[in-house]
């Protein structure tokens, strides 16, 4: 079965977006480089070695032997500097990495699940923390710091066009920190194996000019969306009554657990099942009826809906903006 | 340097009849449980060692079949990572350790000019035990037990909460298994290469080869206890609730991968060592002149089992742990290039000033240079933090070490097949097939793993059971998983050249490849007891230097089973030393063994039962002979090495 | 053949149908279970005596009975459902009665226990039906029975990684459980 993807940009490291992404990539430029040259020339010795015509009769008598320690000398020493000079280019790389650039920093929490993204956005003000999942807001331009932890196993936050990755270690907080050069939607991946479903544990980063961003951060601090037909009413109710409130948050409405991804502005969202599928009616109503076929050993179970109803809660999700 | 010894100045047929009768296997299958025969063993660890490269090369096939197409159905979530957990647990820990430990035990005691290794009877419980850990896991496997956490089981995934049932604390004691019978072999090399060799042999005339298994052997026995400990702390964890990894009650997941990779790390390079040996035995032969910097060499293999134990946090640079602790790995990880820069100088430098012969051996040696070349820049590069960052757990690392161990070990290891399959068995592989078999492994390595490079960067991470059609990885996995067919090709070729050449192939002498190392100085299959005399050597190419005769000592026992001892660095002789022949009790221990340790499986009882069972059988086994000779005879210090009476 | 390798291949095969009879069910991860579901809550019994002369046993099978996965993501839904904030973490019984001991109010059967959860009980317990799919319910059962120490030793859960004070059901003792006056007994022990 194939499912299409929701569209973003090509994964991957060597077409950076961001700045700790840029500055890898150009430094992968100088390893490839040098690499091939070295691997080139000890090829080309180990042909030549193999084909030449003339060798010497006695190989093993003492001139023969003392050229060939010279020879292997300066292999070694040049061999030794190039790994200096990496070494050194290296670490400075390293640091440069490593520090949060001089801007004030957004914060952002991760919170690594199987097999799921939990992205909270905190606040001093109690009322303004976001919740969401799967997909992270972030502004272009600015750095944004990740607090990160997971309550199950180790996972890996690793989103390439931006930066390399972190891991999620239950018992430790780490931290890493991203910025956008250039607004788009980026696709990201669990890189560390975590079980039945890491293969679509994947996340979308969508990088925003500043002003739409603190938009979406307005609009998402707000309570959901109100139904706006009957038929969404009715959803909101098989939502209540049918199971989903067991596991999912809907900000505004008695469902409250924080089992599952919170869905108070689900509708808004390109994705669902971790960035496996693009968020229209077909693919919804599939999920919901039968996640276990999508993913099978996610925790969310098949939920056996009446046509009707399936009918309503998708009407009501799809309002969820 | 050209003219070889002449073995039959080695063999006379009253002493070959009389010795034989000694050290033969006793016939049957008897024999096959009792024997103590340092070749029959190490045969059996490279049969067995090979059985699971194909079992895991079949489970390579399923995967790079189910990852040809996006979103392929061949294999759900739980069966793929029960055949990439399996693959890796037995290419690692079922394979490639025990192959190298197998070729040591064969070749080291004939390069020194032993009889036999130094424990005879351990060196069998070796192998028996080694044989249980495989069963288990693969018994386990083929009833849906097998593991499924990977081959270095993170905790806290593998630990009692994530991983439920008795999957993985099968897998946690089949390391068991293998760790002891990998230190046993340890052992057995260490001493035998520094207590057994010939006389005259002193430490700078040991061939590369022995000096290789000698560092392997050193390396085991540093990094097994580690593994060990790991995987005791883990049954422990999900038998009877420890909380070694458990952070709410004090212990860490961190640990977990220290303890892990500080026997990984080195691992690898266990795996690789024996690899430069091989490379440098046969280089001789096939350039008609000694490798070039046997200093350089020796020591070079010595410095890399050094460094190798300080690189193991390169596999953990997207953990928190502090940049400044991350950056030393990084030296050590990029310095490392240089003792094994300056083997394949060497090496170079040998075929520059040798006359080239090609054969098979040779391909594959220069096979694997070039690919292990590949392998270790794209190692280099992965030893820098931040670029690491972006390529770890993809697979660009899976190109970066299929590429290191393709080239590193199993290149080496089918050129040492090729060259020594005359020695063992008497017979010649076929060189036509041994062309097709080095052409159709070296294209099909590069097409499977160069791909792979690519797809890591591009952002494909490893341990996934598929991958999602909108990410544009279909069309490099699928030319990968073409080119996993023409390897799985090339090993065809290999087992067919092996089956038709045992009945069929060109009879080889003593010394086929006209070679300079002593084991090429008897009979092709070796006799039982390895040399009719002991010879004694006066350089490093004890059959180049030699001249028309190979000088022996006499005066070994001949109506029982003994062996010289000699000095440990001029290699003067030192005593005789009788050993205990063949047994069925090293048999019976590694049972005990096994029940002790696949009951722990299930309960803790099995600690009580298994000791008690363990400590009757062991008893059994080292209870001494009742003898009229005494077992060990000095001899005195300043006897030459020429005649020595009884 | 001689005696000694006839004796070796009878030994293996006896191992490895040891080994493929317990390590099955053990082991089987089943995500799209069509459990047994309404006719489970229709014909439970909650007691042993029946009119008549004759008894019929009414010991019922449940799908998920030794298998190891099902009993782990049971213990994954106790806590997220929060059954452990009236049963406690580990069973041991909080404001609702302790689920690790052998007295069982309703019935230790399995089709008992699916009911308790479906239907509710008064008291106290909330009635999980259309909430939880049945295979859900199914995974509790099995979780249930596990802390009681119903199950085979090497299918049961071993520690969560949680403080100590979730308990290790692997190394419990089985808690038979036990006919009281004003309860009714389990026909499956």
């Amino acid at each position: 079965m194939i499912l299409q993807a929701p569209r973003y940009t090509q994964q991957s490291m060597v077409d950076p977006a961001g700045t700790k992404a840029a500055l890898v990539d150009h430094f992968w430029h100088f390893l490839i480089t040098t690499a091939s040259i070295v691997t080139a020339i000890v090829f080309i010795a180990l042909l030549i070695a193999l084909f030449k015509r003339h060798r010497p009769v006695e190989p093993e008598e003492p001139a023969v032997q003392r050229s060939l320690t010279r020879w292997v000398s300066a292999s070694v020493a040049v061999t030794l500097v190039i790994i200096v000079v990496f070494l050194f280019t290296d670490f400075r790389l390293g640091r440069a990495i490593a520090t949060v650039p001089n801007r004030t920093p957004l914060r952002v929490n991760v919170i690594g699940h199987q097999w799921w993204w939990e992205f909270q956005y905190p606040d001093s003000v109690p009322n303004n923390w976001i919740s969401t999942a799967n997909e992270l807001h972030i502004p272009v331009g600015r750095p944004v710091v990740l607090n990160m932890s997971s309550p199950d196993v180790i996972h890996s936050f690793w989103v390439p066009n931006l930066s390399g990755k972190k891991d999620l270690i239950p018992g430790h907080q780490t931290e890493t920190w991203i910025e956008a050069d250039s607004a788009g939607v980026y696709r990201g991946q669990c890189a560390e194996f975590c079980g039945l479903q890491h293969a679509k544990m994947a996340m979308l980063v969508i990088a925003e000019p500043e002003a739409k961003f603190d938009q979406w951060v307005l609009a998402s601090r707000a309570t959901a969306t109100e139904p706006a037909d009957s038929t969404a009413k009715a959803g909101g109710q098989v939502f209540l009554t049918a199971g989903c409130s067991v596991c999912h948050a809907i900000a505004g409405t008695a469902a409250g657990a924080t089992v599952g991804p919170n869905l108070t502005h689900f509708g808004s969202r390109h994705s669902i099942a971790a960035a496996t599928l693009p968020n229209n009616r077909g693919n919804l109503g599939g999920w919901i009826l039968d996640p276990q076929r999508i993913k099978p050993g996610a925790q969310m179970p098949p939920n056996g809906l009446d046509p009707d109803q399936l009918n309503a809660i998708l009407a009501y999700l799809e309002g969820l903006k | 340097m050209t003219a070889t010894a002449r073995v039959e100045t080695l063999v006379e047929p009253e002493l070959d009849l009389e010795l034989d009768a000694v050290w033969r296997n006793r016939p049957g299958f008897i024999g096959w449980l009792t024997t103590t025969d340092h070749k029959s063993i190490a045969k059996r660890y490279v049969a067995t060692a090979f059985i699971f490269f194909l079992l895991a090369g079949v489970e390579a096939a399923t995967m790079r079949a189910q990852l040809s197409r996006p979103e392929n159905g061949i294999l759900g979530p739980d069966r793929y990572n029960q055949f990439f957990t399996m693959h890796g647990t037995t290419m690692m820990f079922l394979f490639a350790v025990p192959v190298m430990i197998g070729v040591g035990l064969y070749l080291v005691p004939l390069l020194v000019g032993a009889r036999n290794v130094a424990f005879p009877r351990a060196n069998a419980m070796g192998y028996w035990v080694y044989l249980i850990g495989g069963v288990l896991i693969y018994g386990g496997f083929f009833v849906n037990s097998g593991p499924d956490a990977g081959w270095f089981a993170y905790t806290p995934l593998s630990g009692p909460e994530f991983s439920p049932g008795k999957r993985v604390d099968i897998w946690a004691q089949m390391i068991t298994f293998t760790e002891i019978a990998a230190l046993i072999a340890a052992v057995i090399i260490i001493t035998t290469a520094f207590r057994m060799r010939s006389p005259g042999m002193s430490l700078n005339r040991i061939p590369i080869m022995v000096w290789a298994s000698v560092v392997m052997s050193f390396m085991i026995i540093f990094a097994m206890p580690s593994v060990a400990t790991a995987s005791l702390f883990l049954a422990m964890d999900r038998l009877i609730s420890t909380h070694f990894f458990n952070a709410a009650e004090g212990g860490d997941a961190l640990l977990w991968q220290h303890l892990f990779w500080f026997f990984g790390h080195p691992e690898v390079y266990i795996m690789f060592l024996p690899g430069t040996g091989i490379i440098s035995s046969l280089l001789p032969s096939f350039t008609r002149r000694s490798v070039f910097g046997y200093p350089a060499l020796v020591l070079s293999i010595i410095a890399t089992g050094f460094i190798a134990f300080g690189l193991w946090v390169h596999h953990m640079f997207a953990t928190p742990l502090p940049q400044l602790g991350q950056s030393f790995f990084t030296a050590a990880s990029a310095l490392v290039a240089i003792p094994n820069g300056i083997q394949i100088f060497c090496w170079i430098a040998t075929i520059w000033t040798g006359r080239p012969i090609f054969r098979t051996p040779l391909l594959f040696a220069i096979g694997s240079i070039i690919i292990f070349v590949m392998g270790g820049m794209t190692g280099v590069m992965i030893a820098s933090v931040p670029f690491d960052l972006q390529v770890h757990d993809t697979y660009f690392i899976v190109a970066h070490f299929h590429y290191v161990i393709l080239g590193g070990v199993v290149f080496p290891l089918f050129a040492g097949m090729y060259y020594w399959f005359p020695k063992v068995t008497g017979r010649m592989l076929s060189e036509t097939a041994g062309k097709w078999n080095f052409w159709l492994m070296f294209i099909g390595v590069h097409a499977t793993f160069f791909p792979m490079h690519q797809l890591g960067m591009e952002g494909m991470p490893r341990r996934v059971y598929t991958y999602l059609e909108g990410t544009g990885w279909g069309d490099l996995n699928l030319v990968a998983s073409l080119g996993a067919l023409v390897i799985f090709s090339s090993v065809v070729v290999f087992l067919g050249n092996v089956i038709h050449s045992l009945r069929h192939g060109a009879i080889a002498g003593a010394n086929p490849w006209d070679a300079e190392s002593l084991e090429w100085a008897t009979t092709s299959p070796a006799p039982s007891y390895n040399f009719a005399n002991t010879p004694v050597v006066s350089g490093r190419a004890p059959l180049w230097e030699s001249g028309d005769e190979l000088p022996v000592m006499t005066g070994l026992a001949r109506d029982r089973q003994q062996v010289l001892l000699t000095t440990v660095l001029d290699a003067e002789p030192d005593s005789r030393h009788d050993h205990p022949g063949h047994t069925i009790w090293p048999f019976i221990v590694a049972l005990t063994i096994g029940i002790f340790f696949i009951t722990l499986i299930f309960s803790p009882w099995g600690l009580p039962i298994g000791t008690v069972l363990g400590f009757i059988a062991y008893a059994r086994y080292i209870w001494p002979k009742k003898s009229h000779e005494p077992a060990i005879v000095e001899l005195p210090r300043s006897v030459p090495a020429a005649e020595v009476p009884k | 053949m001689r005696c000694g390798q006839v004796t070796r291949v009878l030994l293996a095969l006896l191992a490895l149908v040891t080994l493929a009879t317990t390590g099955c069910k053990r082991e089987e991860r089943r995500f799209r279970e069509v459990p047994p579901a309404a006719d489970a809550t229709t014909n439970v019994v909650m007691s042993t005596i029946q009119p008549g002369p004759s008894i019929v046993s009414v010991a019922t099978e449940h799908p998920y009975d030794q298998n190891a996965y099902a009993i782990s993501q049971g213990q994954r839904l106790y806590v997220q459902m929060n059954c452990a904030g009236c049963h406690g973490l580990a069973g041991g019984g909080s404001i609702g009665p302790p689920l690790l001991d052998d007295k069982w109010i309703y019935g230790s059967d399995p089709s008992n226990i699916f009911a308790t959860i479906v239907e509710g009980r008064p008291n106290g317990m909330p009635s999980w039906r259309g909430k939880l799919s049945n295979d859900q319910v199914w995974q509790l059962v099995a979780y249930i029975r596990d802390m009681a120490g119903l199950h085979r030793k090497d299918v049961r859960t071993s520690r969560t990684d949680d403080m100590a004070a979730v308990s290790d059901n692997q190394n419990r003792n089985r808690q038979t459980p036990r006919p009281s006056s004003d309860a009714p007994a389990s026909t499956q022990p």
